[in-house]
């Protein structure tokens, strides 16, 4: 390992104090009083009303249970989960399905084009994330050449009209658009260290190409996988914009409704409520997927 | 010679490519019909540019975009820097969740929670709220990079200094933050592009005064898709190109997912 500071054992404060430091006040602490504002009332005009009052001289706590109970009281929000976490598992699903040939092509190229091919993947998911979406809008538009085309089509079959726009649909071939790189990226990672002899040997003991894939390839990617359906999943899961934008009625995700509780309706109590629940599903994502890729590590495998 | 399993291999991928590319071209390609509909090629013209040189709100918020992303990813290289470099050498398990937590939770997460940060405290929402909550999200990054590229390093570089006498501050000076350079410069970078980039942290910490160029794209694509937005958005897409085309040459390793 390199030591690039040597000895001295308050270099290790002076390096790490600051950045510690500040992810402490800007980051960390954020979330705590996130989980603190769960409990408290929602002020008067919006916002968070007092969490200390003085009662005749007293200083009491003002904090309350309602804004969870609020939470379990009904199934609402429990219906709005599972359908934000079916729209979040298509999505990573879609991006796996998509981005293994492309992520087994690259790894199997020459040295030379696999740099110019992961380039490639990357420019677009570094381009902004709105101009995506918005890309998708001018696609999906009624006045588009794709809804023309579909419809011309449908009609020489006397079928009705179909609206591509503000439709699941549409918010699920966005989300697929934007967040594919991040499955592409540690698949290929995976593939490319994978030993080529490894299937020479298959061969020549007479598996077949499907055999070799499901035994032998398969198998091996699957912490790439899982790293690539963690980087998917989770964004995707605390989503607004893409609903938000080609979503309509119908694809309304959990991160609708917390911007909703903090810009429009303006319950901060209860939009901290929800944001601890994704918060922690986020957590229990992450902590499954590296528990894992431990276990298999553990085996060997 | 491609057997049929190569090529099928290779048609997948190249759809996949399609489906990458198609959308951004389509909006690249709009920004130059002559035509408010976005629906069929009419003509070319520059005229879309010419008025979003006459929009006003346009340009401060493009101006704004420039001077918050500069300022974080000033402070965000410097903070992250120390962090990458903290991390490499000693096992700090609070450091290295701290660095890595933000890059992990969904991003509404640390909107939502800086504005009940900053409402908190009194603070008034602007461009100093959005710099703050920027480079919060662009220290693990530039960590990162620096931390891929200290890795990639001779540690024999070092000893050998010392053995020839350097003190440990002439070594860092003289050795090891030339070395480290093109890691800083392509967090740097990095950190430049997600910042400019970034809508949905912004989204929540702006208040109402102060807009960016990504908010002022949400706001006119919530009313309507114009041409105007295909100009701004490839100009945006040209910056974001050249830069990290810059970055990934001065550091491909971080680009690779590695």
């Amino acid at each position: 390992m390199l030591k690039t500071v040597q000895g001295k054992a308050w270099s290790k404060y002076l390096l790490s104090l600051p950045p510690m430091a500040y992810l402490l006040i800007f980051f960390a602490a954020p979330t705590l009083i996130m989980l603190f504002a769960s409990f408290r009332y929602s002020g008067e005009y919006g916002g968070l009303a007092p969490w200390l009052v003085q009662d005749g001289g007293q200083w009491t706590l003002d904090l309350t249970l309602e804004n969870w109970q609020r939470l379990f009281g009904t199934d609402i929000y429990l219906r709005l989960f599972v359908k934000s976490i079916g729209y979040a598992v298509s999505t990573t699903v879609i991006c796996m399905v998509m981005a293994y040939p492309l992520a087994l092509m690259i790894a199997r190229s020459g040295r030379k084009s696999r740099d110019l091919l992961l380039l490639l993947v990357i420019l677009p998911f570094w381009s902004n994330f709105l101009v995506r979406i918005y890309a998708w809008m001018i696609i999906f538009s009624p006045m588009g050449a794709l809804t023309r085309i579909l419809n011309g089509t449908l009609d020489f079959f006397g079928l009705g009209p179909v609206t591509l726009m503000y439709s699941p649909p549409a918010m699920i071939v966005c989300l697929v658009y934007v967040h594919l790189p991040f499955m592409v990226l540690p698949l290929y990672a995976n593939l490319e260290k994978h030993d080529p002899y490894l299937l020479d040997a298959a061969q020549d003991l007479g598996a077949g190409r499907w055999r070799r894939f499901w035994l032998i390839t398969w198998p091996l990617s699957l912490p790439g996988i899982t790293a690539g359906s963690i980087l998917v999943f989770i964004p995707v899961l605390g989503m607004f914009a893409i609903p938000d934008l080609l979503g309509g009625t119908d694809g309304i995700m959990i991160g609708n409704v917390i911007k909703q509780q903090f810009m429009e309706s303006r319950d901060w109590p209860f939009g901290s409520v929800l944001s601890m629940v994704l918060t922690v599903a986020a957590v229990a994502v992450v902590l499954l997927g590296s528990r894992m890729s431990r276990q298999r590590a553990g085996r060997g495998g | 010679m491609m057997s049929r399993k190569n090529l099928l291999l290779a048609l997948s991928a190249a759809l996949v490519y399609l489906f990458l590319y198609l959308p951004l071209v389509i909006v690249v390609v709009f920004s130059f019909n002559d035509s408010r509909l976005n629906a069929e090629w009419v003509g070319f013209t520059w005229k879309w540019y010419g008025k979003l040189l006459e929009n006003q709100e346009m340009l401060t918020a493009a101006m704004n975009s420039l001077i918050i992303a500069s300022v974080s990813a000033g402070i965000a290289t410097i903070l992250g820097t120390l962090a990458g470099i903290a991390m490499h050498q000693y096992r700090l398990r609070l450091l290295q969740i701290l660095v890595l937590a933000p890059i992990a939770m969904p991003e509404i997460l640390m909107g939502v929670s800086l504005l009940v940060l900053f409402i908190m405290v009194n603070m008034t929402l602007g461009l100093i709220s959005i710099m703050l909550a920027h480079i919060t999200f662009c220290i693990g990054f530039v960590a990162l990079a620096v931390q891929a590229r200290i890795s990639s390093l001779d540690p024999a570089l070092i000893e050998a200094a010392r053995d020839l006498g350097a003190t440990p501050w002439q070594c860092f000076r003289e050795i090891t933050l030339p070395l480290l350079m093109p890691g800083i410069l392509a967090g740097a970078l990095m950190a430049f592009t997600l910042s400019i980039d970034d809508f949905v942290i912004t989204f929540f910490t702006a208040g109402v005064g102060s807009s960016t160029l990504p908010l002022q794209i949400y706001s006119m694509v919530k009313i309507a898709v114009t041409p105007e937005v295909n100009a701004v958005s490839t100009l945006l897409m040209l910056v974001t190109l050249v830069v990290i085309t810059v970055a990934s040459r001065l550091s491909p390793a971080i680009f690779r997912g590695e």
